[in-house]
């Protein structure tokens, strides 16, 4: 089937500038989320994500972003999710992604969030 | 006279009893719970790096057993190992006893079951096989797909049972990265027309010689590497296997059919590892057997007079098994003189 485009597109940085990055929405992460630092970033959540056969949504990325404390409209990319936890079960590495999404929801919208924006 | 008892009569335990028997007054005793030795070397058709044929290998080692003094039990399974006055006493599956001055673990590894990978479809759909059924029928010189024709594409999927942590297994096995090149390697030169992908997390290319086949591999077989797992396969109407991933280096899903998906099955210790590094208490969490210290005392227990080698300490390639079974045979002469 086509990607029917009704998801969100990631609106990707141009380039990551690790100089202004801020780890603390990033540290408060991998600390409520452990599982969180040992992606190895294999794919299989991605490939097997239930909103990604649909959307542009891609999971891996999110993560990957979040790791590189991109955080520019990351809550507005995570809509597409349904929590349905396909990608837990199979990650390799036991990354704990549903709680890691749950988490990063919070974080991200939490009215005295701890990063400059 | 000195008898050493050595379990296991693969590469590690038939290197080891040839250079220990080539001492006076000495007497080895090599127990083999197979009918045959060198089991794990006889379904393979060439080895990494150097592609020669793994039957000569099988050939060499046979003939050091040719010694008086190595003592071959065959059909003979250890299911004890106890420490005894200073010495040490076996047991073997019929009750028989057998004393032995020191003991050399070599019982080897044996293939992670891909049955338990079920999202995979082993065992379900006939196109989805093992690296070990593929080097049998590599072997064979006949590779055929689940409907008999010749196969037009085949996809390798790497870390099956291996750095998953779903199957309990956190480690690396280090042998089917370079393994999966080699048989792609083996599969353009017996059937030149067929297209060959290897599904790649990080490709461990740690020998010698490793990362130049993997060059080799690109620039002169064609074969291609995507960077992802598959995380589900399913079989097509017309037998196909159609196999679910990412390309993470994209970033977008892939879909892809494929006559067959080869599964590299990682190594786990063999049961006969299990059972006997519990029993002498050197087993570590996966039951592969560990050592003093990783530097300086990797051949020895904490039983003086228990020695191991081979890839019943870790998954290990065949020159680390044959190098690390003479490394045992150093201490072990130490610790008998
Ligand atoms: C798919 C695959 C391909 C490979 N290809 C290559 C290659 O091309 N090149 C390379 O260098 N390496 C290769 N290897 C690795 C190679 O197979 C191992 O390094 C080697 O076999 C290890 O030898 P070993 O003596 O430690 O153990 P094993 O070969 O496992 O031998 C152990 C022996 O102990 C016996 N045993 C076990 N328990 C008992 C017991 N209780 N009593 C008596 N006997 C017992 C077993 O029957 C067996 O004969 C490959 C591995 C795999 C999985
Ligand atoms: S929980 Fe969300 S991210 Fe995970 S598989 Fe389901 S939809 Fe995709
Ligand atoms: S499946 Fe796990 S290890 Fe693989 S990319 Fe997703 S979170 Fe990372
Ligand atoms: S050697 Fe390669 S395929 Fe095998 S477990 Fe390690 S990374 Fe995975």
């Amino acid at each position: 089937m086509r990607n029917l485009k009704f998801g969100f597109a990631i609106s990707t940085p141009r380039s990551i500038n690790m100089d202004v990055a801020d780890n603390r929405l990033l540290k408060q992460l991998e600390a409520e989320v452990p599982s969180f630092k040992r992606c190895m970033n294999c794919g299989a959540c991605s490939a097997t994500c239930s909103a990604r056969q649909f959307t542009d949504y891609n999971i891996r990325r999110i993560h990957s972003l979040f790791r590189m404390q991109q955080y520019q409209d990351l809550e507005k990319e995570l809509r597409p999710c349904m929590l349905c936890g396909k990608c837990t079960l199979v990650c390799p590495r036991g990354v704990n992604l549903r709680s890691m999404i749950m988490n990063m929801k919070k974080i991200l919208t939490d009215p005295k969030r701890k990063d400059n924006e | 006279m000195k008898t050493i008892a050595i379990i296991g009569a693969g590469p590690a335990g038939i290197e080891a009893a040839s250079i220990l028997a080539a001492k006076e007054e000495t007497e080895i005793l090599l127990f083999e719970k197979s009918a045959s030795t060198l089991d794990n070397l006889r379904d393979k058709a060439f080895l990494f790096p150097d592609f020669s044929a793994a039957d000569d290998l099988v050939e060499i080692l046979e003939a050091k057993l040719n010694r008086d003094n190595i003592k071959l039990l065959s059909g003979k399974e250890v299911k004890s190992v106890t420490e005894q006055d200073g010495g040490w006493q076996l047991q073997d599956a019929e009750g028989t006893s057998y004393t032995a001055d020191a003991v050399l673990m070599t019982t080897g590894y044996k293939v992670f079951d891909a049955h338990r990978k079920e999202e995979l479809g082993y065992g379900i759909y006939p196109g989805v096989i093992t690296s070990i059924d593929m080097e049998k029928k590599i072997k064979e010189g006949k590779v055929l797909n689940a409907v008999g024709d010749t196969p037009k594409k085949i996809v390798f999927l790497q870390c099956v049972g291996s750095r998953d942590e779903k199957s309990g297994n956190h480690y690396c096995s280090k042998v089917c990265c370079v393994t999966a090149v080699k048989q792609a390697i083996e599969l353009r030169k017996l059937l030149p027309e067929v297209e060959t992908y290897i599904f790649y997390m990080d490709l461990r290319m740690w020998g010698g010689g490793f990362e130049e086949m993997y060059r080799e591999s690109q620039e002169k077989y064609g074969v291609r590497y995507v960077r992802g797992r598959i995380s589900e396969a399913a079989s097509t109407y017309d037998g196909k296997i159609q196999i679910k991933s990412e390309d993470t280096l994209v970033g977008l899903p892939l879909k892809m059919s494929a006559d067959l998906l080869v599964l590299m099955v990682g190594m786990e210790p063999s049961e006969g590892t299990k059972m006997l590094t519990r029993q002498c208490n050197c087993a570590d969490s996966y039951g592969f057997a560990t050592t003093m210290n990783p530097h300086l005392r990797d051949n020895e227990t904490a039983q003086p007079g228990l020695f191991v080698a081979g890839s019943c300490k870790r998954p290990m390639s065949l020159n680390d098994t044959l190098t690390d079974a003479r490394s045992a045979v150093v201490k072990i002469a130490e610790y008998l003189r």
